[in-house]
């Protein structure tokens, strides 16, 4: 273990990072973000989707230079030009996405980066790799193409290039995400015997479970900033459940001034009103990266909102594209109304009143290139009145898309302006104008303010909180549990796949919803 | 009979074949390098006409078949270099680019050779063969194998050199991973605008030597849209290769068989129409990508310009 050498608190960082700051057009990936890597330590970076933890890893690795604040490497400034900078200065990363040239061996792979004029070191590579590998106690195939390796092995291979280049600091970005509960036991173990040979690993999750049972030293990054920090003594002198609660404080508690702060005005359900939405025992089996879902029962009410938490990538858009039809289920039934929907296609449910907005805004939600006024009517192409016999009716369009642009504050500089050209938020309002036109019954909101600014954030919640005023059923998928908290009855949490627990949103409910994120009873 | 499938004639045959099929296998040699590295290029057509115009203007005023080769490579870099730039570097569409070098320099090189030499018609004297021992002796192909000029036997030589490069050594792999996954190469530290430049300068060279060997060894002379789609065969030639060399070698032989096909059939006043025999390699491209079009795998990274970060 890293016991009594990594409390001498004047060890000097391989890595530091002092007032860090990235921007890009529109978002502030972070923002002054301090950051200390040691030597013998797993330096955990915790935060949800978004937090930053990406880009700071970008520039550690060099692929991205910050806008503001320095890099310490030893202690010196080091401005990190490229990755060929990284890797000499000894920081190798493992990224999220795997790295490695899938027709090549293994080895080959692994000689990648030598000077060009050489031949490959292959009897060199293989001495190397031995002794590598036995320090470590993993095997690696260095003769097998790397397209036939699992992504576990494909993984071991990452980090063994990193050895093999003698880095000092490794890092490792979300490298959980696609390994099996045992591959990630195995990480683990490895990543425990690399820190005792002295390297330093920044261990990048939004896992909680992992944070805690991998990591020496925990930073809980948030929306670009770092919001906490737990040090090894403290790890050390903490009960897990302490450190759980702890970082489920930093992670989803409440900031004090908070701009997006709302007053949940009390809404009476009719308890007694016929659901509109009757989910039952909902299954959708899994795909090859994507989870799948089984059991899933929930009703709404007229007037009702419900809201899905949890962390991304947990069921939430397979339920969401299951529900509007997108999605072929294993088992279970929908209701809309009470009537069965299940043999119904994506355009009959929403006839029948079931809209759903996808939080992929421009890739399934709207045809960029296409002008604003026929993206409000894309999923009504050759309906009367706008088409008739075939042919678009362009005075009909412009007349009703005119109506919803002002109806709906969508700031567009024409009728005619493709629809990519506007910012994240004014396609929003394209969606939301569109999903809740006439006849919506049951709405399905997925991720509706993820990337959005804060005006346009508070200008979707409202209209959200009017729908469901109208008496319409809503579901409302989000990340962001400030925003659940704020607008909905009820709070239902998934997990892979399944839902976990479903808690009224009283007072109690953001610690009873936090712990069943992480996988704790409510 | 004898008169249609003597032994002379047939030697005469395959020595045609030997001729026609250097070209496309320096064009296919050089295109299957770009192509490994990620980069499409179809402006190998054009880059075989600048190393064809320079390489005759070279031999032509030099004497030296050898200079003409030197100049004719530096025409191809020449021309390779301005869709290095634009394409690697500046990452604009190798498709576009690629054919409008291609007609750009039909244009450029028969606009030149008007003014220099259409009153003309300059050729330059047959070329020398080289006689190798014992093995030119062998009835029908000894002649037509053995007895060739010395850069048909360097040509074929260049074959197993670039075997030898993609399997054994550094630039091999980094070619192999600009084109398969440039991201990992370029974590793993080396420039893949750097790689690719030098495969498309490559490509370029050897377009060029192709070029020539065509207009001063085939032709003895240089006319205007004298590569005839030599270029496309090469792509072509590449795509089916799949990344190796001496799969090129066995295509450009084939093709060059038939090219000799059309030359032969028309001596021997065979009574089929000039056109048709004209279009049989052209046929047998289709065929052979009918055949075995489906098995070419291409680099994952085929044509798509790298840029760091971008996923």
């Amino acid at each position: 273990m890293s016991s009594a050498s990594s409390l001498s608190v004047d060890k000097r960082d391989i890595v530091a990072l002092e007032g860090v700051t990235k921007r890009f057009p529109g978002v502030v990936a972070n923002d002054s973000v301090d950051l200390a890597i040691r030597p013998g330590e797993v330096h955990v970076l915790l935060g949800e989707n978004g937090a930053g933890k990406s880009t700071l890893i970008g520039m550690l690795s060099g692929l991205q230079q910050p806008d503001e604040g320095r890099i310490l490497v030893d202690g010196e400034p080091t401005a990190i030009t490229s990755p060929r900078h990284a890797l000499a200065l000894g920081i190798g990363t493992v990224f999220q996405h795997m790295m490695l040239v899938p027709t090549l061996t293994v080895a080959e792979n692994l000689l990648l980066g030598g000077p060009w004029w050489q031949r490959p070191k292959t009897e060199e590579l293989e001495a190397r790799v031995a002794e590598i590998t036995r320090t470590l106690g993993i095997t690696v195939k260095l003769h097998a193409r790397v397209s036939e390796l699992s992504l576990g092995e494909q993984q071991q291979v990452e980090i063994l290039r990193a050895m093999v280049r003698n880095s000092r600091l490794l890092i490792l970005d979300e490298s959980t995400s696609m390994l099996t509960p045992k591959g990630i036991d195995e990480l683990g173990a490895l990543m425990r015997r690399l820190v005792e040979q002295g390297l330093a690993i920044v261990f990048i999750t939004h896992k909680l479970k992992e944070a805690a049972a991998f990591g020496d030293r925990i930073s809980v990054l948030k929306l670009g900033r770092k919001v906490g920090e737990i040090p090894p003594e403290r790890f050390r002198a903490l009960g897990e459940q302490v450190i759980i609660s702890e970082i489920v404080e930093l992670m989803f508690g409440k900031q004090k001034d908070d701009p997006e702060a709302a007053e949940r005005p009390v809404r009476t359900i009719h308890a007694e009103a016929a659901p509109l939405l009757q989910v039952h025992d909902l299954g959708v089996a899994p795909t090859d990266d994507a989870p799948g879902l089984s059991s899933i029962s929930f009703d709404i009410r007229p007037g009702e909102l419900l809201g899905i938490a949890g962390i991304d990538g947990n069921g939430q858009k397979q339920l969401a594209e299951a529900l509007a039809g997108q999605r072929a289920t294993a088992y279970g039934s929908v209701r809309l109304q009470g009537a069965t929907i299940d043999a119904l296609s994506v355009g009959e449910r929403r006839e029948r009143g079931l809209r759903y907005l996808t939080d992929d805004r421009l890739g399934e939600g709207t045809v960029g290139t296409f002008p604003v006024s026929i993206n409000f009517f894309l999923k009504q192409v050759g309906a009367a009145p706008f088409w008739r016999r075939g042919v678009e009716q362009r005075a009909e369009i412009d007349k009703r898309a005119a109506q919803l642009v002002r109806e709906y504050d969508v700031r567009t500089p024409s009728l005619k302006t493709p629809v990519a050209r506007l910012s994240g938020g004014n396609i929003q309002k394209v969606l939301l104008a569109r999903e809740l036109a006439e006849g919506a019954k049951v709405v399905i909101f997925n991720k509706p303010t993820y990337g959005l600014d804060l005006a346009n954030t508070l200008a979707s919640r409202q209209r959200i909180r009017d729908t469901a005023a109208r008496g319409l059923a809503v579901l409302l998928i989000s990340t962001d549990l400030e925003e659940l908290l704020s607008m909905c009855d009820r709070i239902a949490v998934i997990a892979n796949g399944l839902l976990v627990g479903t808690v009224e949103n009283a007072d109690d409910a953001r610690t009873k919803i936090g712990r069943l994120m992480i996988g704790l009873a409510a | 009979m004898t008169g249609l499938f003597g032994e002379i004639f047939l030697s005469a045959l395959l020595f045609g074949a030997v001729t026609a099929a250097i070209p496309l296998l320096l064009a296919g040699l050089g295109e299957q390098m770009s192509e490994k590295a990620g980069v499409l290029n179809i402006g190998i057509e054009g880059m075989m006409l600048a190393g064809a115009y320079l390489g005759f203007v070279g031999a032509f005023y030099s004497g030296s078949l050898w200079l003409g080769f030197l100049t004719s490579a530096g025409g191809g870099i020449a021309v390779a270099l301005v869709m290095a730039l634009l394409c690697v570097r500046i990452g604009l569409n190798q498709i576009v680019i690629g054919i409008a070098l291609t007609l750009g320099l039909e244009g450029l090189t028969a606009l030149l050779h008007h003014f220099q030499f259409s009153r003309s018609y300059p050729r330059l004297p047959a070329v020398d063969v080289t006689v190798i021992p014992l093995l030119s002796d062998i009835p029908v192909i000894g002649p037509a194998l053995f007895r060739q000029h010395l850069s048909v036997y360097l040509a074929v030589a260049l074959v197993f050199a670039m075997g030898y490069v993609y399997r054994r050594t550094q630039l091999g792999l980094n070619l192999q991973a600009a084109g398969d996954k440039p991201a990992a190469l370029d974590v793993a530290g080396i420039d893949v605008v750097r790689t690719r430049t030098i495969a498309v300068l490559t490509t370029g060279a050897l377009a060029g030597l192709g070029g020539a060997f065509l207009a001063n060894v085939g032709a003895g002379l240089f006319i205007p849209f004298i590569t005839n789609g030599a270029g496309f065969l090469g792509i072509v030639l590449a795509m089916l290769a799949r990344g190796r060399p001496v799969w090129v070698l066995f295509g450009a032989l084939l093709f060059g068989v038939c090219l000799s096909l059309t030359t032969a059939m028309q001596v021997a006043g065979i009574n089929i129409p000039t056109d048709v025999i004209q279009m049989l390699p052209f046929l047998a491209v289709m065929i052979m990508l009918v055949l075995f079009g489906r098995r070419a795998s291409l680099p994952a990274a085929l044509g798509i310009p790298y840029e760091r970060g971008a996923r």
